[in-house]
């Protein structure tokens, strides 16, 4: 037995029966002990995937466990990749939910639903059939809806929630079991093998058609642009460590299939697939990150930010595809190296982020950052995490999403050779990754320094306590994480880099020394190690001139200089509203906030006024103009239907009559 | 643009020649302590505080800091927060509403610090002593190092007072 | 990574000294030359060193509900500014850290300084730490993509965005500095580094009109010490950015070796590129007044077209 074996052993054993003794132990020991069975179900599905991405295979088959079309399991570098990333998510999430869950989370349900979901999102990856395939996604996705649903007795947003969810995530199962269907049609067997060797045969139109239906199911679940709308809804009324899960393993899986049909079963494909991946790569990231610079919500914020991060993401593997289509394989494998440690590092900040988010709501009970606000003085270790996440999110050094970035930009500006399409096309995609950039610094910046800093805004701010230590070790660990691949990610891109090269078809696309790293065949190396200490020699240096030059007179605390007029009030701080309206303004063609003013007038006189009232939404404009038309066409088209059922047995009775007829008569016509 | 390029050229140098250093036998002003002037070394960053003037000093400070007296050549400098200045420059008699935020103005500038009460208003209330909006003189709220008379006084007293301050 | 030779430590110490003790005499420049537009005397060059050798004997003050944030944004802010002007390649072309040298991780770097400001501006928690915070992270994200563009366009002929190999490449083609993809690329990156410092037209810096103020508003509540470092590192990021500017598209007089003479006029060249660039921006700012702010992003789109052509520019005409 090898080490994938076993550590996918380990991992499915320790997650079913966490499952089991959900339901079977009682009340005070039940968060815990799925908590620590969920972390060892991760740590080895962690194992297995970082060995399979080594290199070792496992494979397991089982045809007679499913009717039709059997069960088959087998993992490559690829499905390693992902395995690890849910794997390392699922040791912090598991450890962060024993303190998390207590008092209200605790239930036999919501309980044996965690390891199941972690088990599904494991198998994702692992699945070599169709058949497999789908049935682990749909596993997850039930699984994960009865997560999401799982406060919805305590609050009645979470129904609508759950029911947006519900529907996207099986629109977008319909979408890939289709194309996964006619793919399996036109090969001789449904195991992603016999896909493989099909996919070569397939006539250009048929590819482009299971491409782009798949494209649509993969694209829902990445929370791509337009069928985004259930992530922004979803995340923030799910529990916070759910939500981890969801944004920092689950969206992944979205990327997985669009890889894994695209490069692996289909064989490359056409050039404009993979333009339309970035375009719709490049929009999100855009639209995401614009979202999460205007609204006020904590969670919805983050929720925002990882539509942005996936699409950086396929701004990254569109732009593999570009190069693979063009003959340039190793950049192309530089773009897919760049999107899957952009995955990695995702997985850590989002993470930590949605874990401090959670520490804040279960301290505060508020996820409104115009309400928070001082927490640094109660929540010291929160805010410090946070911070972290929110330094690593931001692309700024010595963050872990800088790395991926960089890698990102050299691959897009050594891309210029390509065609004349790439002129067009790649300095669009840097100013898209640009702009994005320059947006989560200002979304974070407003996230930290609102939410964190400062004097509290609310009763409940000011009461902040910190959390119990089991969350604060989830947090230690995912901290521990974003740190790690911000300082040394040479020690896990020689294996990014390998899995990236056997994706695409070329060789290593990075060289890495101890701490720096070099592009093969190309000028570029980056240490980020070497920038932190330099930088941390240069605060130390800083502070030692300034104590030695500083003549010694003491510091003093004073009031802060508020013009003199009177204490300053917590109405009187920068709220997140205000912080985001002049981005607001500069984008309000896109945002297209909504305004209400009413005035109410003195019963008297209309000249004297009592009261005035200003409300501002920002709604989701993509929402607006694309959903609301179809939805209202689905309301028609339910009215209309209606007529055909209207309570009469007769007439029902007749349904069934006519139609038997009608298929006799067919069954004669066509024998 | 090239119109005001021409004026520039036209006009040239608008700032008077510097007149001689201000000794301390001169009439307009008190005698200062030395310690903080050497501390502060030739540079003066200033707070204007209106306590409750006419806003005839502040006219001539604002000639003070122009083109043709330009104190900013002596090495004072108007600043945005008292946090940021060594000096406060107080006008006017010092009214009931703005008694407390001078004080605070004062507590907020940081050490060594300076209040130069400038016109008869700051110094002694003017024509205004024994209104009833009237709170006292600068020296009433906050200690005063260096006085200058006048109402308004001329912008040669306001910088050679601040001379006094940078040493230049 | 090759060890740091003996010039290349030689250069960095220069650089270090060069950027610390000339950037204030640099901003004590720029305002002489103002003043003498103006028709004033002027305090001389060398007031704002007076200012700052006055301030570290100046009290620190700690206002009360502030946290570390605000109290470290300054070492940071210093600190970023002392790890480019070590890296970059201002005197010599021998980077002490070549891997740091990118112009991509120089320029994140950069950013993160004005970050830590932003982020002190809001933990003041007054009004006006909190305009200035959301006006300074507005303008850092509009300006992002015009300052990546016009980097991928100075790194198409190099192919690559190392710093040194830019310098270098500048070096041995001469004809590359007239060509439009610099022209053009300098121009954009003008208008970047006219608003990350915070200069005429996007920003006053002499202002005392709170409403008006960007990056003032974030340092109103320093002092002493903690406000000298925040006044010295804004002169070193103009004279690190302008030494960027003068270096990357004008690199003649840089030391590419290590003999005393030639390191010399690297110095020297350094020196006099860097006080050329300052007179014209002080020469430029006597006839400009300070934009609105939402006119601002106008300002910076237009420089994002200046740098899209830069980069189609380096394609066609390659």
């Amino acid at each position: 037995m090898n080490t994938v074996q076993a550590g996918l052993l380990t991992a499915v054993t320790f997650g079913l029966l966490s499952a089991l003794a959900a339901l079977l132990i009682a009340r005070p020991a039940r968060s815990a002990v799925v908590g620590v069975g969920i972390a060892v179900c991760g740590a080895g599905a962690l194992v297995a995937g970082v060995a399979a991405m080594a290199g070792q295979v496992a494979w397991f088959a089982a045809p007679d466990l499913l009717p039709l079309s059997g069960v088959v399991f087998a993992i490559d570098p690829l499905g390693g990749a992902f395995l690890a990333v849910t794997g390392g998510v699922a040791v912090a999430t598991g450890i962060y939910g024993i303190g998390y869950c207590r008092g209200g989370l605790d239930g036999r349900l919501v309980q044996c639903m965690l390891p199941l979901f972690v088990l599904a999102m494991m198998l994702v990856p692992a699945a070599a059939g169709v058949g497999t395939f789908l049935l682990c996604w749909e596993l997850m996705a039930l699984t994960s809806l009865l997560l999401v649903l799982a406060e919805h007795r305590r609050r009645p947003e979470v129904a609508s929630a759950g029911r947006w969810y519900a529907v996207m995530t099986h629109l977008g199962l319909v979408a890939i079991l289709i194309g996964l269907l006619i793919f399996a049609a036109n090969a001789t067997d449904s195991t992603f093998a016999a896909l493989r060797l099909a996919g070569h045969h397939l006539s250009p139109g048929l590819a482009a058609l299971i491409f782009l239906v798949t494209l649509i199911g993969f694209g829902s679940k990445a929370g791509i642009v337009p069928l985004h709308a259930w992530l922004p809804r979803a995340h923030p009324e799910a529990p916070s460590n759910v939500s981890a899960l969801m944004s920092a393993a689950m969206v992944n899986l979205g990327v997985y299939g669009i890889v894994r049909v695209g490069f692996d079963l289909l064989g490359g494909g056409a050039a404009w697939w993979w333009l339309l991946v970035l375009a719709l790569g490049a929009l999100s990231a855009v639209y995401g990150i614009l979202q999460a610079a205007i609204g006020t919500d904590l969670k919805r914020l983050l929720g925002h930010s990882t539509t942005e991060n996936m699409g950086i993401v396929l701004v990254g593997v569109g732009a593999a595809g570009l190069f693979t289509a063009s003959g340039d394989l190793t950049l192309a494998g530089l773009a897919m190296a760049a999107a899957l440690l952009h995955i990695v590092n995702h997985a850590a900040f989002k993470t930590l982020l949605f874990q401090s988010a959670g520490s804040v709501v279960h301290a505060t009970g508020r996820r409104d950052l115009d309400y928070l606000g001082g927490l640094h003085d109660g929540m010291p270790r929160t805010t410090a995490a946070f911070g972290i996440g929110a330094l690593s999110a931001s692309a700024l050094p010595p963050g872990a999403a800088f790395v991926s970035e960089w890698l990102l930009l050299q691959a897009l500006i050594h891309g210029l050779p390509a065609g004349v399409s790439a002129t067009i096309v790649m300095p669009l995609a840097v100013a898209a990754v640009a702009l994005t950039a320059g947006l989560a610094v200002a979304t974070f910046v407003k996230a930290f320094g609102v939410g964190f800093l400062a004097r509290p805004r609310s009763r409940e701010a000011e009461c902040a306590h910190e959390s119990p230590p089991s969350m604060l070790a989830g947090m230690g660990l995912a901290a521990a994480a974003c740190v790690g691949l911000a300082l040394l990610p040479t020690l896990v891109l020689p294996t990014i880099g390998a899995v990236a090269g056997g994706v695409v078809g070329s060789g290593d696309p990075v060289t890495v020394t101890a701490t720096t790293i070099a592009l093969t065949d190309f000028a570029g190396s980056l240490s980020p190690l070497l920038l932190t200490v330099a930088l941390v020699i240069g605060l130390v240096a800083t502070l030692a001139a300034a104590r030695a030059l500083a003549t010694r007179r003491a510091a003093r605390e004073a009031r802060l200089w508020d013009c003199g007029a009177g204490p300053l009030s917590a109405r009187m701080e920068y709220t997140a509203t205000s912080f985001a309206e002049p981005l607001q303004r500069v984008f309000d063609d896109v945002v297209q906030a909504e305004q209400d003013v009413d005035v109410t007038h003195h019963r008297e006189s209309a000249y004297l006024v009592e009261a005035i009232e200003y409300h501002r939404r920002v709604p989701d404009r993509i929402e607006r103009r694309l959903y609301e038309p179809v939805l209202a066409v689905m309301a028609v088209w339910g009215r209309v239907g209606r007529r055909l059922a209207p309570g009469s047995v007769h007439r029902y009775l007749g349904y069934g009559f006519y139609s038997l007829c009608a298929l006799l008569i067919l069954l004669v016509v066509t024998r | 643009m090239l119109s005001l390029w021409r004026k520039i050229r036209a006009v040239g140098r608008v700032a008077e020649p510097a007149p001689p250093a201000p000794t301390d036998h001169a009439p307009t002003a008190t005698v200062l302590t030395s310690d903080t002037i050497k501390e502060l070394h030739g540079s003066v960053q200033i707070r204007h505080v209106d306590a409750g003037s006419c806003n005839g000093c502040e006219v001539e400070i604002a000639s003070a800091f122009g083109p043709v007296y330009d104190a900013e050549r002596y090495g004072a400098r108007l600043v945005a927060s008292p946090r940021h200045a060594d000096a406060l420059l107080v006008t006017g008699a010092v009214t009931l509403n703005m008694a407390e935020p001078l004080r605070r103005t004062y507590q907020a500038v940081p050490g060594p610090k300076l209040v130069v009460a400038v016109g008869d208003c700051a110094r002694n209330c003017g024509v205004f002593s024994k209104a009833y909006g009237v709170a006292g003189a600068v020296g009433d709220i906050v200690p005063v190092d260096l006085e200058i008379t006048g109402c308004p006084p001329r912008p040669d007293a306001i910088v050679e007072a601040l001379r006094r301050l940078t040493g230049r | 990574m090759n060890a740091p030779s003996v010039y290349g430590t030689v250069g960095v110490i220069l650089q270090l000294l060069i950027v610390i003790g000339l950037s204030p005499l640099l901003i004590g420049m720029m305002r002489q030359l103002r003043a003498r537009l103006e028709g004033r005397a002027g305090p001389g060059i060398g007031q704002p060193w007076r200012d700052l050798r006055k301030l570290m004997r100046k009290q620190r003050t700690s206002p009360r509900g502030t946290s570390e944030v605000f109290r470290v944004a300054p070492l940071l802010l210093v600190a970023t500014c002392l790890v480019v002007a070590a890296v970059a390649p201002f005197v010599t072309t021998a980077s002490a850290l070549d891997p740091v040298a990118d112009l991509f991780a120089v320029v994140a770097l950069l950013t993160l300084g004005t970050v830590a400001l932003a982020l002190a501006g809001l933990d003041t928690g007054t009004a006006f730490g909190g305009m200035g915070a959301s006006r300074e992270t507005t303008i850092i994200a509009l300006v992002e993509p015009t300052m990546l563009v016009a980097i991928f366009a100075l790194s198409v002929p190099v192919g690559s965005t190392n710093l040194a190999a830019i310098v270098t490449s500048g070096l041995d083609d001469p004809a590359q500095v007239f060509s439009p993809v610099s022209l053009l690329a300098a121009v954009a990156l003008i208008v970047v580094i006219i608003a990350e410092t915070g200069r005429l037209p996007v920003d006053n810096p002499s202002t005392h009109l709170e409403l008006t103020m960007v990056h003032e508003a974030m340092v109103l509540e320093y002092s002493g010490p903690d406000l000298a470092m925040v006044e010295l590192a804004s002169a070193m990021r103009l004279t690190v950015f302008l030494g960027l500017l003068a270096n990357l598209f004008v690199p003649w007089g840089i030391a590419t070796s290590g003999s005393v003479p030639v390191i010399a006029i690297g110095v020297l060249a350094f020196v006099v590129k860097v006080a050329v660039l300052g007179a014209a921006l002080a020469v430029g700012e006597v006839f400009l007044a300070k934009l609105r702010l939402f006119r601002v992003p106008e300002l910076l789109a237009g420089s994002f077209v200046l740098g899209l052509l830069a980069v189609a520019a380096s394609f066609f005409l390659a």
